[in-house]
């Protein structure tokens, strides 16, 4: 088994979820050039991911009867899960969680307004499998949920995301868009759209808002009653009579030409005003540095200050290829310094983050994903349940006493359920506290220790006897090694 | 290597303080300095908009049961307590006897319609209202955070105490981490030997305990000298929960959610803890359907509140803790004055706060809003649908910041709110 090369790892630590001892062999073998090209153009690799749900000797799901991530919100974290320590598409599913972020939606609100199962549908729905809801409810198309429009446009192209987003069943209903009609326009969604899903905070007035939200007025859901009770959806629909038609102005200018002003159009081409409006704002020349900003932290450090000509230079390259985020973030893989050993374990990771990477490297055959849903909450975070619409504080936020509680912890309950594959990997590989601790920090990816923490960890292999290799000492160790690694502070970055 | 005592990080403006090395003993040594007279409050959020007025009821208001005929409770059952400045007579729920006899011994403040102007309807805006105290802009840190950041560092871990699993946001601050203590026995260090050897279980908490012991000090970088902190910090508050966890309460908590939760904070105050600001809540509170006030789902509610309350107030008044604690109950609206359609209420505006503790000064503050359903009645508002505030909750707030935490209520609200009329403390 192969332990990964430093910069092999460090580029899955960040552009996926790290790779299990089973996979660091191939990645070792492609080099970095290659495994960037393979992460960024991921569609050429195939990814039945859903298929291995339920399959023996991996990540469990346990749900309330029978498995159901497109309804139950329980279901649909666990899925998520399972997909992101499965999946042989790392950049595609670290994506889906930087939009889900960047984009952020929650749950709680949304169920007031969609219901329950409603509100799962419109954040996880995957289309495809709603052969028999087509056939029920005589729809020609079932939308898909926005965590699938996420991985669909996970390295697309930034205008259509915006575009598609404000047409998100989830998100139209979180920013109130669906009550925004003419005559008493509803600012949310204007105002995040700028504020945080754009130029950024200081770059826009609050007659910018007004006359945005004027411009996605008609931009609203059609709900569907059926006749079963809990059984509601919602489809976004554009009323083109809800639609203000008159023009709007901006403080910035809407088309190439240098005009500001949306104009006065009948009610049916009114769509059309979101459209320029979109265009305008994905090519708004803060946008870029702003969303670049936003990658820089997310991918190559979030310890120390942004470097603003890396920064600079993605942002020329956004606009260049119009807004083509594969080509930014792949420039962004292959620049000298993402690849720099100084931008090494220079991120906090993310609960999930953590979660999956201990999956992976400490493993996880017949363990739940279920179990793992109140530590992320412990550690602060519930996927498809942000705290607010500027997503999860990152970085050194993550931490308190409670959450590096919640991680050690888990990370004990994890390594206490895996004991016996554990026993047998510290039996395979060490007859001596040395080469049994390499094995497990090789295998862990930990950053190199200082002498005195690796003294501390001989030192509780060899607590009551010298570590030989025993059954019964591997049995103790094994599992208490690599929960002792998993809740190190040095583990807690990528 | 130099020991590192404080260090700020900050992202986003947002920043966190590590602890610097400290034993336990010390540091609870310096929660006792820092507290003064280790006073406490305890923060208690009814979650869901509690219906002020079967709560505390006006019971000889006519259009009181003009506009509930079936949610009004008969002038019999209730608990009768007086009247207010304006002389309308006003009761408690029948279930709240315990409150009724923490309302006889003085130390009960009713705090009638308080509230903000343009009240939010909406439970998640409404609660970020109550809990930034900024109507206009609810978003960032808590009032209480904001109190928390102003305390000098290093501030003990220890100082504010979250009873739930989630930080609420009226505790989020920028530069204090607060623990959330959802249960007294799991809030432990785990080892995966602990089912099968106490002494493995022991060996790996000790190496955890070196292994960040080393690293707060020597750590290669400052983000990894902070997590070591953090941990280190999070090893001293388990120390002394595990002393918490060990006290004996001297009454009987129900053995209900927001029970346990108090009778935590009960075993913290009583041992010492240090802890100034304590985090409870309690939902079920947004009736909207079949509120049955009497028999049912509010009855249910009230029957909770009392006996958890009723028995913290026992607990801490057998071991004469009571003067040193303040308890601050609100919820982020009241209810509709008319009951709906579905035999319960929607959501209203001004509400209903109290506050209960040894240096509280109990009665019943504000006046009772006249229900009657006229265009020209000023108690109400929005078509005479719900009930007007007249007291801003801030004030409430201001009163509190003021005189029992002893910091300075306009820089922590932001402006000055302090009023006449909330004396309660």
């Amino acid at each position: 088994m192969a332990v990964l090369e430093p910069a092999v790892g460090h580029l899955l630590r960040r552009a996926g979820f790290g790779a299990s001892e089973q996979e660091a062999g191939v990645w070792n073998e492609l080099g970095v050039r290659a495994a960037i090209d393979k992460l960024v153009d991921y569609e050429l690799t195939p990814n039945p991911v859903d298929t291995g749900i339920g399959g023996t000797a991996r990540l469990g799901i346990t749900s309330n009867g029978p498995f159901n991530p497109n309804d139950e919100i329980v279901d649909a974290r666990q899925r998520w899960l399972f997909r992101m320590v499965y999946t042989a598409r790392p950049l595609q599913e670290k994506m889906a969680l930087f939009w889900h972020d960047h984009f952020a939606t929650g749950y709680g609100k949304l169920t007031g307004q969609l219901g329950g199962e409603g509100a799962t549908r419109a954040l996880a729905q995957v289309p495809a499998e709603y052969i028999d809801r087509r056939q029920r409810e005589g729809v020609g198309q079932v939308p898909r949920g926005q965590l699938e429009l996420f991985r669909d446009l996970a390295l697309g192209n930034y205008r259509d995301l915006l575009l598609a987003v404000a047409q998100d069943v989830a998100m139209v209903a979180w920013l109130d868009g669906d009550t925004n009609i003419r005559y008493f326009p509803q600012e949310n969604f204007a105002r995040e759209l700028m504020e945080l899903f754009s130029v950024g905070v200081d770059h826009f007035t609050e007659e910018d808002v007004y006359a945005g939200a004027r411009v996605f007025t008609g931009w609203n859901l059609k709900r569907h009653d059926f006749a079963r009770g809990n059984d509601q959806r919602s489809d976004f629909y554009w009323s083109p009579d809800r639609h203000d038609d008159g023009p709007k102005t901006f403080s910035f200018p809407i088309y190439r030409d240098g005009r500001r002003t949306i104009p006065a159009r009948s009610a049916m081409d009114g769509f059309q005003d979101g459209i320029d409006l979109i265009e305008a704002l994905a090519g708004h020349p803060e946008t870029g540095a702003f969303l670049c900003r936003k990658l820089y932290a997310f991918f190559v450090n979030d310890t120390g200050p942004i470097d603003e000509r890396v920064v600079q230079r993605l942002a020329r390259t956004y606009y260049a290829t119009g807004f083509n985020m594969r080509e930014v973030v792949r420039e962004l893989f292959q620049s000298r310094e993402f690849q720099d050993p100084v931008n090494y374990w220079a991120r906090y990771s993310w609960p999930v983050e953590y979660v999956v990477r201990i999956f992976k490297e400490v493993g996880c055959a017949g363990f739940s994903a279920n179990q793992a849903l109140s530590p992320l909450a412990n550690m602060g975070q519930t996927l498809f349940e942000p705290p607010d619409v500027a997503g999860w504080s990152t970085g050194a936020s993550w931490m308190s006493t409670a959450t590096m509680l919640a991680r050690m912890n888990f990370a004990s309950a994890l390594s206490e359920n895996q004991r016996f594959a554990l026993r047998t990997a510290a039996l395979d590989h060490g007859l001596s506290s040395e080469a049994v601790l390499d094995y497990f920090l090789g295998r862990m990816t930990v950053p190199p220790l200082d002498v005195d923490s690796r003294q501390e960890l001989l030192n509780y292999l060899n607590a009551n006897e010298a570590y030989v290799g025993t059954r019964i000492q591997a049995w103790f160790k094994g599992a208490g090694l690599a929960h002792l690694i998993a809740a190190s502070p040095e583990y807690q970055f990528v | 290597m130099q020991q590192r005592t404080r260090r700020e990080f900050v992202r986003d403006g947002l920043s966190a303080v590590a602890m610097g090395w400290a034993a336990p003993g010390f540091l609870s040594e310096l929660a006792r300095a820092q507290t003064g007279h280790s006073r406490n409050l305890v923060v208690l959020y009814l979650g869901g908009g509690n219906d002020a007025l079967s709560f505390l009821v006006p019971y000889t208001d006519p259009a009181y049961y003009e506009r509930r005929p079936k949610l009004a409770i008969p002038a019999d059952q209730i608990i009768d307590i007086g009247a207010d400045s304006t002389g309308h007579p006003l009761g408690l729920h029948p279930e709240l006897t315990g409150l009724k006899t923490i309302f006889d011994d003085g130390a009960l403040a009713l705090l009638q319609r308080t509230g903000y102007p343009d009240s939010s309807r909406s439970h998640f805006r409404g609660t970020d209202v109550f809990s930034t105290a900024d109507p206009d802009r609810p978003q960032g840190r808590g009032w209480l955070g904001h109190y928390l950041d102003t305390l000098p560092g290093p501030v003990d871990p220890l100082t504010a105490w979250n009873t739930q699993q989630q930080l609420p946001r009226s505790f989020l601050a920028n530069r204090v981490g607060v623990p959330s203590i959802p249960n007294l026995s799991t809030y432990a260090f785990s080892s995966p030997n602990s089912a099968f050897s106490l002494e493995e279980a022991e060996y790996s908490r000790m190496s955890a305990k070196r292994i960040v012991a080393h690293g707060a000090t020597s750590a290669r970088n400052t983000h990894v000298a902070f997590v070591n902190s953090t941990v280190q910090a999070a090893f001293d508050t388990l120390d002394r929960v595990g002393v918490v966890a060990a006290h004996v309460p001297t009454a009987e908590y129900p053995q209900t959610a927001l029970g346990g939760a108090l009778s935590a904070v009960g075993s913290a105050v009583a041992s010492g803890a240090g802890t100034k600001l304590y985090w409870v809540q309690t939902g079920g509170y947004d009736t909207h359907a079949r509120q049955d006030t009497l028999t049912g789902n509010y009855a249910r509610l009230m029957r909770t509140l009392n006996g958890a309350v009723s028995a913290f107030y026992t607990d801490l008044k057998n071991q004469r803790l009571l003067e040193q604690t303040v308890v601050l109950v609100f919820s982020e609206f009241g209810r509709r004055v008319s009951e709906n359609g579905s035999a319960g209420t929607d959501h209203g505006s001004g509400g209903l706060m109290f506050a209960f503790g040894g240096r509280v000064r109990g009665g019943i503050y504000g006046r009772a809003a006249s229900l009657e359903q006229r265009s020209d009645n000023p108690d109400l508002e929005y078509g005479g649908r719900d009930v007007r505030f007249e007291t801003d909750f801030r004030a409430v707030y201001a009163r509190i910041i003021d005189h029992w935490l002893g910091a300075d209520s306009s820089q922590i609200l932001g402006a000055d709110f302090r009023q006449a009329g909330v004396e309660f403390i």
